[in-house]
C-alpha cells in the first residue's frame, strides 16, 4: 500500500446532493408516496375485511354481486379481444407503411385519452339513446343498446381500443420492415410472415398492451356509469356495483367487491414490471400512457 | 386522407389492415362524434353560451378547472421529486415504490374514490387527525383537490422520469468544475433542463384531473357552487335528459382543455427548435 | 501551476483503474496521457481534477495537498470529450458561467464579464457567435467555446479528456494545431488525455504512458519512441514488429540458431525483439540471418511493405521494401535487423 495517503478527507461526489440534503429530500418524497399511494390501497383491504373472513366471502354469494362479477368479464372478455385485434391492424398499417394523413390517424387513436370517461359515454347516448340521433330507428326494431350489454360494451371499447395500439405502434416502428421483408423473399406469404416472425417480435409489447387494456376496461366507471342505467343484477359492472353498496352505506361489502379489482390492479402492476424487467428491450423505448 | 401509399411496398395487407382500422374507427369514434358534433352544431353558439353562463355551470367549471390546475401544479413538484430520488438514489424498496408511481392509473378510479372518501371522512384514519386542526377535507373542494392529485401523480412522475434518466452527467461535473455549487447545478442547468418535460407533465396531468369522475365523486360530496365538478354536472343533465344542456358542457370542457393543450403544445415546439431538444 | 501525483490508486469495485501512479508535471508545459482504453488515463486526470477521489495517494497543486479539496475550489479547467455545453443557454451565457456564478463579493461587474466573454470569442475566433446556442454549432465550434468557457475563470490548469475524439479527422487536425497554438500564447499547465499517439507525439511537450493502470514511461516523444522504456511503449508508440528469442550471453537466438542484430536492451533467457519496420531489412536468406517466408507484399502510405512469417513461431514481421526490390508471395528470405531493441518475456 501507498506510504503516502491523504489527510484530508475524500471531497464528496459532484453529481448528487450532501447527505442531509438527500436524505430530506428522499424522506418528503417517501412521506408524499405513502400518503397519497399506499394508504389508499391499504385501506381497501382493511375495509374489506372490517367485518371478519366471513362476512367478507359472503359478500360474493350475493347474486348481484355475482351478476356484476360476471357482467364485468364478458364485457372484458368483449373489448379486450376486440381491441387488440384492432391494435395489431392498426399499427401493422401504421408501421409497415408510409402514407399521408399518418399522424391525423395517430391522433385519432388518441383521441379517448385527451376526453373525459363521462364525455365518452355522452356520445354514445347522444348517438344511440331514446332522444338519440339512432333512437327512434332502434326502439322500432326493439334493439337495445343504452341500459343494455351492447351500450356497455361499446363504451368500454370506446375508451380502451388505444391501449393495445398505442404499444405496438412504436414498437413495430422501432423494429421496422427488414424482417418481414426477409421472410418475404424466402417465399412467406403475407400472412405466414406476420405470423411467424411479426408476432413473435411483438409478443411481450402485445402482452402489456392487453394487460393495460384489461385493467381498464374491468375498472373503467365514468363512462359505463352514463350508459348503463345502473340496474341492478343486469346491467352492473362490478366499479358500479362498488358505488351502489358504497352509497347504500354497505361498506364492508363495497370494499370486498373493490378488494377485487385492487387485486387485478396489483397484478397488472406485478406482471408489468416483471415484463419491463426481462424483456425491457423487447418492449417499445418510448412507450406512452 | 390519402389512402395511396407514398411509396410503394412489397408488405401486404395494407388496404385490409388500413380499411379494417379506418372501418373500426368511424364506427367507434367517428359516428358518436359526429353525434356530439351535430348536437354542439344545432345549439350553435348561443345555446352553448346559455348553457355556460347559468350560475351553477359557471361554478362547477371553476371548480373544475381551478382545482385541475392547482392539484397538477402540485404534481408537478411532488412528482419531480419522487422521480429525482427514485431516479438517482437507490434504497431497498426503490423499485416496489417505482411500480407503485403506476397505481392510480391501474386502479379503477372508483375504488380510488371510496378509498380517498373513506380515508378523509371526518371518522376515516386521517380525516380524524386533521379534524383536530379544524381541518374538513371531505366534501370540501378540498377533499377533490387531494383526489385528483392522486389520479394525476403518474402523468407528471413518468413524463420527467427518462430525462432526469438521461442527463449527461457531464454537465453537472462541468458546472462544478467552473466553480457552482450544488444549489447552483441544481437551480441553474439541471431544472432548465427538465423544465420542457415539467410543462409536458402539467399539461398531461391537467387534462386527466379537468375529465376525472369517478375517484372525485365520492369524496367530494358534489354540492352544488361548492363542490361540483364539471362532469357530475354532465351526467346531472343528462339524467334530466337535457341532452343540450349536456352537450353543452361537454363542448366547453373539450374546447378549453384543447386551447390549453394546443398553448402547450406550441411552447414545446418553440423550445425544440431553440434548444435542440424536448 | 506545477502538479505532483503520489502514489495515486483509484478502485471502481473489483477493477483497479489505477495503481499507484506517481507523476510529476511542470509549470507550463502541455503534457499527454496516452494508453488504450482501459488504461487509467481518464481516471488520472478526473483524480487531478477532483471528479474522483483516490482510494489511496495524494495531489499536490503547487506544494499544497488538495487531496481533499473540492472540485468547484481548485481552480481548474476541465473540457469534455462531447463538449458538455448548456443547451438552454447561449454560447456567451456559457463563457459567463462560471463569472456569474460566483459570490456577489468575487462576482465582477457585468461589463466586465461581457468584456471578458468577448475576449475569449476572438480568443477561440467565435467573435460574432457569441448570441447563438450550441445547437447552432458546429462539432468543432463547440468544443472551442467549451475550451473558452474553462479559460473564463482564468484556471491554473487546463484539463482536457479526449477533446478532440468526437470530431471528424479534418476538423481534429486543425484543431490539433489550434490547441498548441493557444497554449503556445497562453501559457496554462494543460494536460489531456488522448489514445491517439500521433496526436500525443505531435503536440506535447512530453507523454505520459499509461497501461493497465499503471505509468509505463513519461519522457518526451522523442524519448518515448527512441528509447522506450517497456516492450508496452515499443509497440503502442510507433509501428513495431516483434519475435520471440532466446537470449544467451549478448547472442540471440531464434528457433535455436543464432541470428545477426543490431539491438539495444539487456535480457537472459526468454525475450522478444522490437524493431521498426524501417529497421528491418529484407535481403536473401543466407546463414546469420532470420529466415522467414513472405506471405504478402503490399502498398502503404508511404511505400511497400512486406509481410513475413518466421520460423515455426509463426511470428509475422512488417518489414519495409525498397521499390525498386523484386519480391513475391511465397519467396523465403532472411531478415536483418539494424536497429532493435530487446525485452525479457
Amino acid at each position: 500500500m501507498s506510504k503516502h495517503k491523504s489527510l484530508l478527507v475524500s471531497p464528496p461526489s459532484v453529481i448528487t446532493e450532501p447527505p442531509l440534503a438527500r436524505a430530506v429530500l428522499s424522506a418528503a418524497a417517501l412521506a408524499f408516496l405513502t400518503l397519497f399511494l399506499i394508504l389508499p390501497v391499504v385501506v381497501v383491504f382493511t375495509e374489506a375485511l372490517a367485518k371478519g373472513f366471513r362476512s367478507y366471502f359472503a359478500t360474493f354469494a350475493d347474486p348481484d354481486a355475482l351478476a356484476a362479477i360476471k357482467l364485468t368479464l364478458i364485457v372484458a372478455g368483449i373489448s379486450v379481444p376486440v381491441n387488440t385485434v384492432f391494435g395489431i391492424a392498426a399499427s401493422w398499417a401504421i408501421a409497415k407503411f408510409e402514407f399521408s394523413g399518418k399522424s391525423l390517424l395517430i391522433t385519432l387513436i388518441d383521441l379517448p385519452f385527451s376526453i373525459s370517461p363521462v364525455v365518452s359515454g355522452l356520445i354514445y347516448v347522444l348517438l344511440f339513446g331514446a332522444q338519440g340521433v339512432l333512437g327512434p330507428w332502434l326502439k322500432a326494431h326493439g334493439i337495445e343498446i343504452i341500459f343494455a350489454l351492447p351500450g356497455i360494451v361499446l363504451a368500454t371499447i370506446f375508451v380502451t381500443f388505444p391501449f393495445v395500439a398505442r404499444e405496438l405502434i412504436p414498437l413495430m416502428q422501432e423494429q421496422g420492415n427488414t424482417d418481414e421483408e426477409a421472410a418475404l423473399t424466402l417465399g412467406a406469404s403475407g400472412w405466414q410472415a406476420f405470423m411467424t416472425v411479426t408476432l413473435p417480435n411483438i409478443r411481450w409489447g402485445l402482452l402489456y398492451g392487453v394487460l393495460l387494456c384489461n385493467a381498464r376496461a374491468m375498472g373503467e366507471f365514468g363512462a359505463v356509469s352514463v350508459v348503463s342505467g345502473h340496474i341492478r343484477g343486469l346491467t352492473n359492472t362490478m366499479p358500479l356495483h362498488v358505488e351502489i353498496l358504497y352509497n347504500e352505506y354497505n361498506f364492508a361489502a363495497a370494499f370486498a367487491m373493490a378488494s377485487l379489482l385492487t387485486l387485478l390492479a396489483l397484478i397488472t402492476l406485478a406482471a408489468k414490471t416483471l415484463l419491463e424487467m426481462r424483456y425491457g428491450d423487447a418492449l417499445a423505448r418510448t412507450p406512452r400512457h | 386522407m390519402n389512402l395511396r401509399l407514398k411509396q410503394p411496398s412489397v408488405l401486404p395487407g395494407f388496404g385490409l389492415t388500413l380499411g379494417y382500422t379506418l372501418f373500426y374507427l368511424s364506427l367507434i369514434v367517428l359516428l358518436p362524434l359526429a353525434a356530439l358534433i351535430a348536437e354542439a352544431a344545432r345549439l350553435g353558439l348561443s345555446g352553448i353560451w346559455q348553457v355556460a353562463s347559468e350560475p351553477r355551470v359557471l361554478a362547477a367549471l371553476r371548480t373544475s378547472f381551478g382545482l385541475a390546475f392547482a392539484a397538477a401544479l402540485t404534481d408537478c413538484v411532488f412528482g419531480l421529486l419522487v422521480a429525482w430520488i427514485l431516479t438517482r438514489y437507490d434504497f431497498p424498496g426503490r423499485r416496489f415504490l417505482d411500480a407503485a408511481v403506476d397505481l392510480p392509473f391501474a386502479l379503477p378510479t372508483a375504488v380510488a374514490g371510496i378509498s380517498l372518501a373513506t380515508l378523509y371522512a371526518p371518522n376515516g384514519s386521517i380525516g380524524v387527525m386533521l379534524a383536530e386542526f379544524g381541518i374538513k377535507v371531505a366534501f370540501t373542494p378540498g377533499g377533490i383537490f387531494i383526489a385528483l392529485v392522486f389520479v394525476a401523480l403518474p402523468f407528471t412522475v413518468r413524463t420527467v422520469q427518462p430525462l432526469i434518466n438521461e442527463i449527461d452527467r457531464n454537465l453537472e461535473e462541468a458546472s462544478a468544475t467552473l466553480g457552482a455549487s450544488r444549489l447552483q447545478t441544481v437551480w441553474r442547468i439541471l431544472l432548465p433542463m427538465l423544465a420542457p418535460a415539467l410543462l409536458t407533465g402539467f399539461a398531461l396531468a391537467f387534462a386527466r384531473s379537468v375529465s376525472e369522475y369517478g375517484s372525485v365523486i365520492f369524496i367530494a360530496g358534489n354540492l352544488p357552487y361548492v363542490s361540483e365538478i364539471a362532469p357530475v354536472l354532465v351526467v346531472i343533465k343528462l339524467e334530466e335528459f337535457n341532452f343540450p344542456g349536456a352537450t353543452a358542457i361537454a363542448v366547453i370542457m373539450l374546447a378549453i382543455a384543447f386551447i390549453v393543450l394546443l398553448a402547450i403544445n406550441l411552447t414545446q415546439a418553440w423550445s425544440r427548435r431553440r434548444f435542440g431538444h424536448v | 501551476m506545477e502538479i505532483r501525483v503520489v502514489d495515486v490508486a483509484k478502485d471502481f469495485g473489483r477493477t483497479g483503474a489505477l495503481r499507484g501512479v506517481s507523476l510529476g508535471i511542470k509549470d507550463g508545459e502541455l503534457i499527454a496521457l496516452l494508453g488504450p482504453s482501459g488504461s487509467g488515463k481518464t481516471t488520472l486526470l478526473r483524480v487531478i481534477a477532483g471528479l474522483e477521489a483516490p482510494t489511496a495517494g495524494a495531489v499536490f497543486f503547487d506544494g499544497v495537498d488538495s487531496t481533499g479539496v473540492p472540485v468547484q475550489r481548485r481552480r481548474i479547467g476541465f473540457v469534455f470529450q462531447n463538449y458538455a455545453l448548456f443547451k438552454h443557454m447561449s454560447v456567451a451565457d456559457n463563457i459567463a458561467y462560471g463569472l456569474n456564478i460566483r459570490s456577489r463579493a468575487e462576482r465582477p461587474q457585468q461589463a466586465v464579464i461581457r468584456k471578458r466573454v468577448q475576449e475569449l470569442l476572438d480568443l477561440v475566433q467565435l467573435s460574432d457567435l457569441g448570441q447563438r446556442y450550441p445547437r447552432q454549432l458546429s462539432g468543432g465550434q463547440q468544443q472551442r467555446v467549451a475550451l473558452a468557457r474553462a479559460l473564463a475563470v482564468e484556471p491554473r490548469v487546463l484539463l482536457l479528456d479526449e477533446p478532440f475524439g468526437a470530431l471528424d479527422a479534418k476538423v481534429r487536425k486543425d484543431l490539433r494545431r489550434w490547441l498548441r497554438e493557444l497554449h503556445d500564447r497562453t501559457g496554462h499547465t494543460t494536460v489531456f488525455v488522448t489514445h491517439d499517439q500521433e496526436e500525443a507525439l505531435e503536440l506535447a511537450d512530453r507523454v505520459a504512458i499509461l497501461n493497465r493502470g499503471k505509468l509505463e514511461q513519461v519522457g518526451t516523444p522523442d524519448e518515448v519512441y527512441d528509447n522506450p522504456a517497456t516492450a508496452f511503449v515499443m509497440s503502442f508508440v510507433g509501428d513495431t514488429s516483434s519475435v520471440a528469442v532466446e537470449c544467451v550471453g549478448t547472442n540471440l537466438l531464434h528457433d535455436g540458431r543464432r541470428f545477426d542484430a543490431s539491438f539495444a536492451g539487456l535480457c537472459q533467457g526468454p525475450g522478444r525483439l522490437y524493431a521498426r519496420p524501417a529497421d528491418i531489412e529484407i535481403g536473401s536468406p543466407t546463414e546469420g540471418r532470420l529466415l522467414g517466408r513472405v506471405i504478402n507484399v503490399h502498398r502503404t502510405a508511404s511505400g511497400r511493405r512486406a509481410q513475413v512469417s518466421v520460423g515455426s513461431d509463426a511470428d509475422v514481421v512488417d518489414a519495409e521494401v525498397a521499390v525498386d526490390m523484386a519480391l513475391a508471395a511465397g519467396d523465403t528470405v532472411g531478415l536483418v535487423v539494424i536497429r532493435g531493441r530487446v525485452f525479457p518475456s
